[in-house]
């Protein structure tokens, strides 16, 4: 989140679109509510079903699965023809003014520089007219045709109200409602917050949704202000903490990135991301990232790391391609991998496919699964009849559960949706003899080092100079984890201005990122996280709730990174000048001498206004980019493209290119999708609240609650089926088929898209074949092995089914 | 549990005057329908407070699980699909359990002597080891929550936390609900809040919004904020205008006064009987065979 749980009570219209709060974030909900009670907040959904938020709604407008970005472009359309944007914002704090390059251009669905062969995009032409002096070309008057704005004009001019409901189904008047409704929030001292979570991840054009939803807040002015913000809810406990540690193929912790293969020397890898500023009188933040890159190498490899050997960088790994989970499980189905770990995670539910997943697994010669409860995966060979008719014989690969502890059974930190990193205690020991997963990890670790020690290896290096400091080697203790990312100084770090004068003894935690350098005197795990754990203690551990501004940022509640702050881009809560856009919800401000408020400024703390810094200081521009140049795969304005399954077998908008041009598929799943003729209803998959994904299903009140796997379609569809609620029915995709009850509902709208009754069967994930719920199939038997362009998140969300009575 | 005796205000089939030298205030739990999301979270509280795990069921064509109550499951959500505007869907998720009536209909059909008591603030409490399974108070109830367990033959329902409440904690249901859906204090401090949500819910074009607190049972000390006040049979069939059963009213009212004069009769009868005749008198022969 830009913002956090507690400000959306600050919002004055709340959209949920792409997730559903109410039932995956029920206790974060209470915001919501809050907002409503006491600001008289407006809730909007917008959503395939009438879901648990919508029930609690003031307005709701249903939608087609996949096709968001048809409706979020058809809004920039109505605030762009209807003049309803936050001129001042988006003129100063937005690319809108810029120039673009005189080669990108867009027509018949695809952009400038696309090569079908490879099915992507040359993004050279994706980039800003540069001047003789480096710096971006603008047009502060906004009328050269080539300018952002324009551009964008134009290209969402195309979706027009007709458009939108012709390809999402929504009734042209409901579309036109939450328009006019979100359009209020235009005025400087209002705001609108979006809430989203996988509803908008989980497609082949995930990433472009949540843009589209972010250049809208750009327009409306919304980016920094309290109540405004973009706002992924997270869906598991600490997921934001997995992110942030960087633990996907290609990243490193804190948001720095893994090099690839033709990013050999160390210096172009660094100066590609140290960016420098593209116009002038900005910070470029990124400028850092050696600082951050080299503390992250000396906290990984210690004395090892040396100026003279590029601080290890020959020991990281250069990426030939990213190795995401669909790329592994493709690899592993092909018989390329020979082992695989499932560290808390469960594959085999949780990945589209189930068969092949379950194939893939039986290629393995060994399965670690670290893990609290027996997943499914862990038995993903064993024949448990219709819900996995396996043949165990047939099987060869060897599977290893290691118990580990659960969250309950831990100390440490997790960090929240809102960035807060939060210390929890143990509140009971495990049971048995489980470990928690920095225990089992460390003494596999200790283990194969020995290995290497006593045996060599092909790159013993890296392993065997790893820093391990810990007080028991084979038990690191989650506060000497927390302190190592928080980062140290390792030599006494010097005053730049006065080096007579110590900042940081050698040895002492650092307070802050801002302390980092990057000639190997500091260490930092992570460098968002430094200041976590500085020398004042253990700052996750704070319980002070007092709240003087009311906002509810609560300062000195645990720890938000980066640097305590609670709303990101905060600077852009204030005009020009530095005063707030408005007085009653003031974040930050300029006092004359330099800036300050109810949060941790995210700016040059002494900038002063007149010097025109911009707010977004992560940018080398400066400034909110509506046009993303290079930096999405599909394209630098979002653009509507079908499901890889749609059930209207074209796109309204270009039929030549209906699907995402530059998503990865593998040979062989672009067979298994379905078409329409065979497989005429949209499945979408969803959780439910009383269930948290495969887990619950093993604790008896959750099975209680919601005990039996069951499918949601509306009556018609019902009517036109002879099926009845409480009836037995088997949905089918082209990759395999489950068997469920029936809840018939009025909940599930039949929708007209593009001339077509399109029908909506909703598929809840949470049943599978370990636990004590009744025993049932698992949901991603269905789901289509296809990701988003960028970060391959699998298109759960919208596929193509039938059904019939079972 | 002697010092809450003494909050006892009305015992079933009970004639001895109760306890009345203290008074405590009355409270009421304040279920707002408009902010429920229907998570379940108040039935997995009551579970865990009171110990109690109802069968792992299955699933009957809706979200309602488990189906109804039962003597393990005091509340369940119930979930309505419902269009009061034309094309406007609406769905009104409720939770149901025992509203503590006021002037409860199980505890006046209950014929056991303190198988139901009334504390003096308002929860109205089973004490199974004084029930006898009659069923009567599911007779007796208007809102149909008592149920009778096939295990111990006795009858169960919501305690509104009476062990919780009765030192000064909220009951576990409201301390769990994450929208603050279901709040709980003094009756007139609920009904104060319910106003403001009033207030509000007009503003968003419930014209029709109001409270729930049905006279017809003396007004309840579990109370709704509706969003159709004026149709709370939308609610999974909320009675309009509860009351009690006129079978009960009738063995209450003149049945059992006419019953227990009947009964004098009898007994009268029978002394003037042995006055007269003299007792029966049995042979000692016969007696020993």
């Amino acid at each position: 989140m830009t913002n956090h749980w507690v400000d959306i009570k600050n919002a004055n219209v709340i959209v949920i679109m792409g997730g559903n709060a109410a039932e995956a974030h029920p206790c974060g909900f209470k915001w919501v509510t809050e907002a409503k009670a006491h600001n008289k907040a407006r809730l909007i959904v917008v959503d395939p079903r009438f879901t648990r938020s919508a029930a609690v709604s003031d307005y709701y407008a249903p939608i087609r699965s996949g096709s968001d970005i048809a409706f979020l472009g058809g809004m920039i359309n109505y605030l762009l023809t209807h003049d309803k944007i936050q001129h001042e914002y988006v003129k100063k704090y937005s690319d809108a003014t810029f120039l673009v390059h005189g080669d990108y251009d867009f027509g018949d669905g695809l952009f400038s520089g696309y090569d079908e062969e490879t099915r992507s995009y040359d993004k050279t032409s994706w980039s800003y007219q540069k001047g003789a002096d480096g710096f971006v070309l603008a047009d502060e008057t906004l009328q050269n045709p080539r300018c952002v704005f324009n551009l964008m004009k134009q290209h969402y001019s195309r979706y027009t109200p007709e458009m939108v409901s012709r390809i999402t189904g929504t009734p042209k008047e409901q579309f036109l409602h939450v328009c006019e409704m979100i359009a209020e929030t235009a005025a400087p001292n209002k705001t609108t917050t979006f809430l989203y979570a996988l509803g908008w991840t989980q497609h082949s054009i995930g990433s472009q949704n949540i843009r589209t939803m972010a250049m809208i807040q750009i327009l409306l002015g919304n980016m920094g202000m309290a109540g405004g913000g973009i706002n992924a809810l997270r869906g598991h406990s600490n997921i934001q903490g997995l992110t942030d540690l960087g633990l996907l193929s290609n990243t490193l912790p804190g948001y720095m990135t893994l090099a690839g293969e033709k990013e050999q020397d160390f210096g172009t890898f660094l100066a590609s991301r140290a960016l420098k500023p593209l116009r002038p009188g900005q910070m470029s933040y990124w400028q850092n990232y050696p600082k951050f890159h080299i503390s992250l190498m000396k906290s990984w490899y210690g004395d090892a790391a040396t100026r003279e050997n590029n601080w290890c960088y020959d020991w990281l790994p250069k990426l030939d391609k990213v190795y995401d989970v669909l790329q592994v499980f493709e690899m592993m189905h092909q018989g390329k991998m020979n082992g695989y770990f499932a560290q808390g995670f469960n594959p085999l539910a949780s990945f589209p496919n189930k068969a092949k997943i379950g194939a893939a697994l039986a290629r393995l010669k060994y399965l670690v699964v670290i893990d609290p409860l027996a997943t499914e995966t862990s038995e993903f060979w064993k024949n448990f009849g219709e819900f996995n008719d396996v043949d165990p014989s047939g099987i060869q690969t060897e599977v290893f559960r290691l118990p580990s502890t659960c969250f309950a059974e831990e100390e440490g930190s997790l960090v929240s949706s809102s960035r807060v990193m939060q210390w929890h205690y143990k509140g009971a020991d495990a049971p048995g003899e489980a470990r928690n997963d920095a225990e089992i990890m460390a003494g596999l670790f200790l283990r194969l080092r020995e290995m290497y020690k006593q045996e060599g290896g092909a790159f013993p290096d890296a392993i065997l100079n790893t820093a391990w400091p810990y007080r028991i080697p084979d038990n690191p203790s989650p506060e000497e984890l927390a302190k190592e990312l928080n980062g140290k100084a390792l030599t006494d770090l010097l005053d730049p201005k006065d080096p007579a004068r110590v900042l940081v003894k050698a040895g002492e935690q650092l307070a802050s990122f801002a302390q980092l350098r990057d000639d190997g005197s500091t260490a930092s795990g992570c460098w968002i996280f430094s200041g976590a754990w500085s020398q004042a203690g253990n700052l996750m551990e704070r319980r002070d709730n007092s709240d003087p501004s009311g906002l509810g940022n609560t300062l000195n509640w645990a720890y938000a990174w980066p640097a305590n702050r609670r709303i990101i881009y905060n600077r852009a809560s204030c005009d020009p000048s530095g005063k707030p856009w408005d007085p009653k919800r003031k974040v930050v401000g300029w006092d004359g001498s330099k800036w300050a408020g109810n949060d941790i400024p995210d700016f040059s703390l002494d900038s002063p206004p007149e010097a025109g810094m911009g707010p977004f200081i992560m940018n080398p521009e400066g400034v909110a980019r509506l046009f993303a140049v290079d930096k999405m795969a599909e394209g630098p304005f979002p653009e509507h493209y079908e499901p890889f399954e749609t059930p209207i077998d074209t796109n309204p908008l270009h039929p030549r290119v209906v699907s995402n041009p530059a998503a990865r598929v593998f040979k062989g799943d672009m067979e298994a999708f379905g078409k329409a003729a065979e497989f005429p209803y949209v499945g979408t998959t969803y959780r439910l609240t009383e269930h948290f994904h495969y887990w619950t299903k093993h604790a008896k009140l959750n099975a209680i609650l919601q005990p039996e796997q069951f499918v949601e379609i509306g009556e018609d569809l019902a009517k036109a089926k002879g099926i009845s609620a409480g009836d037995r029915i088997k949905v089918s995709s082209n990759r395999g088929h489950i068997v469920a009850v029936a809840v018939v509902t009025k909940r599930i709208r039949m929708l007209d898209v593009d001339g077509r009754k399109v029908h909506t069967v909703g598929i809840p994930i949470h049943w599978g074949f370990k636990g004590v719920a009744k025993n049932g199939y698992l949901a991603n038997t269905l789901t289509p092995f296809v990701g988003d362009a960028n970060t391959q998140t699998p298109e759960f969300k919208s596929f193509l089914v039938n059904i019939e009575k079972a | 549990m002697a010092l809450q005796t003494l909050d006892i205000q009305r015992r079933s089939a009970t004639t001895t005057p109760s306890p009345s030298v203290r008074q405590t205030t009355e409270v009421a739990k304040l279920i707002d329908i408009s902010k429920c999301i229907g998570c379940k979270a108040c039935q997995t509280a009551c579970m865990e407070w009171n110990d109690i795990r109802d069968e792992v069921g299955s699933n009957a064509g809706t979200y309602d699980n488990p189906r109804d109550l039962t003597e393990n499951s005091w509340t369940v959500m119930r979930y309505s699909e419902v269009e009061v505007e034309q094309g406007k869907l609406e769905w009104l998720i409720r939770k149901d359990g025992c509203m503590h009536c006021a002037d409860p209909g199980c505890l006046k059909a209950c014929p056991s002597p303190g198988a139901i008591i009334q504390h003096s603030n308002g929860i109205v409490d089973f004490q199974q080891e004084h029930c006898i399974g009659c069923g009567y108070c599911i007779a007796g109830c208007p809102f149909n929550v008592p149920r009778i367990s096939k295990k111990d033959n006795k009858a169960y329902k919501c305690t509104l936390c009476s062990d919780r409440v009765g030192v000064g904690m909220e009951p576990a249901c409201v301390k769990t609900c994450p929208t603050g859906a279901i709040v709980f204090g003094s009756k007139e401090d609920m009904i104060q809040h319910a106003e403001e949500r009033v207030v509000d819910l007009k503003e968003r074009g419930y014209g029709k919004a109001g409270l729930y607190d049905p006279q017809g049972v003396g007004g309840t000390h579990v109370m709704y904020v509706l969003q159709h006040a004026d149709q709370p049979e939308l609610y999974h069939g909320l009675p309009k205008d509860p009351a009690i059963s006129p079978m009960v009213s009738l063995w209450k009212g003149v049945t059992k006064p006419l019953m227990s004069l009947a009964l004098g009769v009898v007994a009268l009868a029978g002394f003037f009987h042995f006055v007269t005749v003299g007792p029966t008198e049995t042979h000692d022969e016969e007696e020993e065979v």
